[in-house]
């Protein structure tokens, strides 16, 4: 079933992209991921030009965390301040990456950019979380004893001027800190298309030291927002977001993400991150070969501004 | 076919000019894109209409060539090479004017048709486009970006040659298909006909096409290009509902 795209100017098969969204959404339902970072990479391997890509799977990305954010407010699982300082900050880092995407793209350096950002984040993130999911494997099968959880944030967080009071997260610390994290992921939101949830995350937990019970419910109420902006940016500016592929993969995602939830809640939590940690090093080992590899097409042809 | 018949009752008005004429025509003046387009296929067909009505004796064969061009666009190519490991963009030459879509169809090979100053003049074959690189470059430079163009674009189907793919009834009649791929670029595009006896280009004849988005794609690509804002707000309003509506369902 072909469909043709009115923005990237090509047709695609229609069942394909629903099938993709599909995949993504089940590993995003059951890993609590965006799933953007296999969104974006599986999109350009198609044959998608990577800035409708990137533009294009932001939009998913919002699609799947909405309901995250709905089930997490339920439960008080977001801390709405740190929240919004996270937001104001991704929404400054959607309009710089803006601004550093077309520099780059005058430059002709834009997919070797997101390339290598892909692989030294994926590959790095990748590391931490195998060597996070194995220790806690080994915990859990009792050969090994759990490591004592410290639970403070990094010294150069505290020693940021006009510390606030953040309740939820349990936090006294400088809005600088979340703010800056805000439009890192801002940044990568707008060239790379993902939530930013695997850069979020961590930073959240090792960084600024925030009670884990609002960490993912926040990190959420972020992406969701940012993501927002970000697809607001692209329109306006790169004008790449093709409506039509980003409803065949909200389409696809969302009713993935369901399935994939239910099955999360069966499956053991260290070995979900096991498996998610394998899978983000295998999209950099595969990104890192293209890197390498002699492309196919040596010459590019792009239109002149 | 209708128009062909009326073009040929009207043939004897056309015979009394000493050189032979051409009447061309398409199976489509108008190509609309639509949400199922994968392409489309043209007819491009017509007559030879000889001076006298008489067919030319002799050994020597009337041929016809069909070229169909998109329109013109000024690009950037970029040329990888591998830098400390990887292969990122090192080289570009810009060109003020290169075809978005051309297509060569023939009744025989070109290079057995005219010679290559024949070819350049009249930009026939994949190897005589008359390029023009906005930049200074050195010719072999400029040589080797315009080969890179060349098999970039016929490797997305963009560029092609059919030898062979234009028959002739009778040495009057004329037809050849050409096969326009989903991701050319709307504008106007242009089919020039040509007829070759001796090595020498007799008659030259051109029918325009449009290519154009129609419908609710022609909509989308309108509000994208001019209500950005509403546009993508309507993208973050179809995520939220998508997303809000799957997990109300999966609730319950």
């Amino acid at each position: 079933m072909d469909i043709y795209l009115p923005i990237a100017n090509l047709s695609v098969n229609a069942l394909v992209m629903i099938a993709l969204g599909a995949g993504v959404g089940l590993l995003s339902g059951m890993f609590g991921v965006g799933g953007g970072f296999l969104t974006t990479p599986l999109l350009i391997v198609y044959g998608i030009p990577p800035t409708v890509a990137a533009a294009s799977a932001a939009s998913q990305v919002t699609g799947a965390s909405i309901s995250g954010v709905f089930a997490h407010f339920r439960r008080n699982g977001v801390d709405t301040r740190m929240g919004t300082v996270l937001v104001i900050g991704g929404v400054l880092g959607s309009l710089f990456g803006a601004w550093l995407f077309r520099l780059l793209q005058q430059w002709g350096q834009i997919d070797t950019t997101i390339a290598i950002t892909y692989v030294l984040l994926l590959g790095s993130i990748g590391l931490m979380m195998l060597k996070e999911a194995v220790g806690a494997i080994l915990v859990a099968r009792g050969r090994r004893t759990a490591p004592p959880r410290r639970r403070r944030h990094h010294p150069l967080v505290a020693s940021l001027p006009f510390r606030m009071r953040f309740y939820a997260s349990g936090l006294y610390i400088s809005p600088l800190a979340p703010l800056l994290l805000g439009f890192f992921t801002g940044i990568l939101t707008i060239l790379l298309g993902v939530g930013g949830g695997f850069v979020l995350v961590p930073a959240m937990i090792y960084l600024l030291g925030m009670s884990t019970a609002v960490v993912v419910g926040t990190s959420l109420f972020q992406i969701l927002f940012v993501t927002a902006a970000a697809t607001m940016v692209h329109a306006t500016t790169t004008k790449a977001v093709d409506i039509v592929l980003a409803a065949l993969l909200l389409v696809g995602s969302v009713a993935g993400a369901q399935v994939g939830a239910r099955f999360a809640a069966r499956a053991r939590p260290e070995y979900l991150r096991l498996a998610l940690a394998l899978m983000v090093l295998l999209v950099a080992g595969r990104i890192a070969l293209g890197l390498g590899w002699r492309p196919d097409e040596i010459y590019a042809v792009e239109l002149a501004s | 076919m209708r128009r062909v018949a009326l073009l040929l009752l009207a043939a004897p008005l056309l015979m009394a000019q000493g050189k032979p004429v051409l009447v061309p025509d398409v199976s489509q003046r108008q190509i609309d894109i639509a949400y199922s387009f994968t392409g489309a296929e043209l007819l491009l067909f017509g007559a030879i209409v000889f001076p006298g009505g008489r067919l030319p004796v002799g050994d020597k064969r009337t041929d016809v060539v069909v070229v169909v061009k998109g329109p013109t666009q000024s690009i950037v190519i970029r040329e990888k090479e591998k830098v400390a490991g990887i292969w990122i963009n090192a080289g570009r030459l810009r060109y003020r004017s290169a075809p978005s879509f051309y297509a060569v169809a023939s009744s025989r090979p070109l290079d057995t048709l005219v010679d290559a100053r024949t070819r350049a003049i009249y930009e026939l074959g994949l190897d005589s486009l008359q390029l023009s690189p906005a930049s200074a470059a050195p010719s072999d430079v400029q040589d080797r970006f315009t080969r890179g163009l060349v098999e970039q674009r016929t490797r997305a189907g963009l560029f092609y040659e059919a030898p062979r793919a234009v028959e002739i009834t009778d040495g009057v009649l004329y037809r050849a298909r050409v096969s326009i791929p989903a991701r050319v670029p709307v504008g106007r595009f242009t089919a020039e006909t040509f007829l070759i006896r001796d090595g020498r280009v007799l008659a030259v004849a051109v029918r325009e096409i449009d290519i154009r988005k129609s419908g609710f794609e022609r909509f989308v690509a309108q509000a994208a290009d001019r209500h950005e804002v509403l546009y993508g707000g309507a993208a973050v309003l179809l995520s939220v509902l998508l997303g809000w509506g799957a997990g109300r369902l999966a609730r319950g």
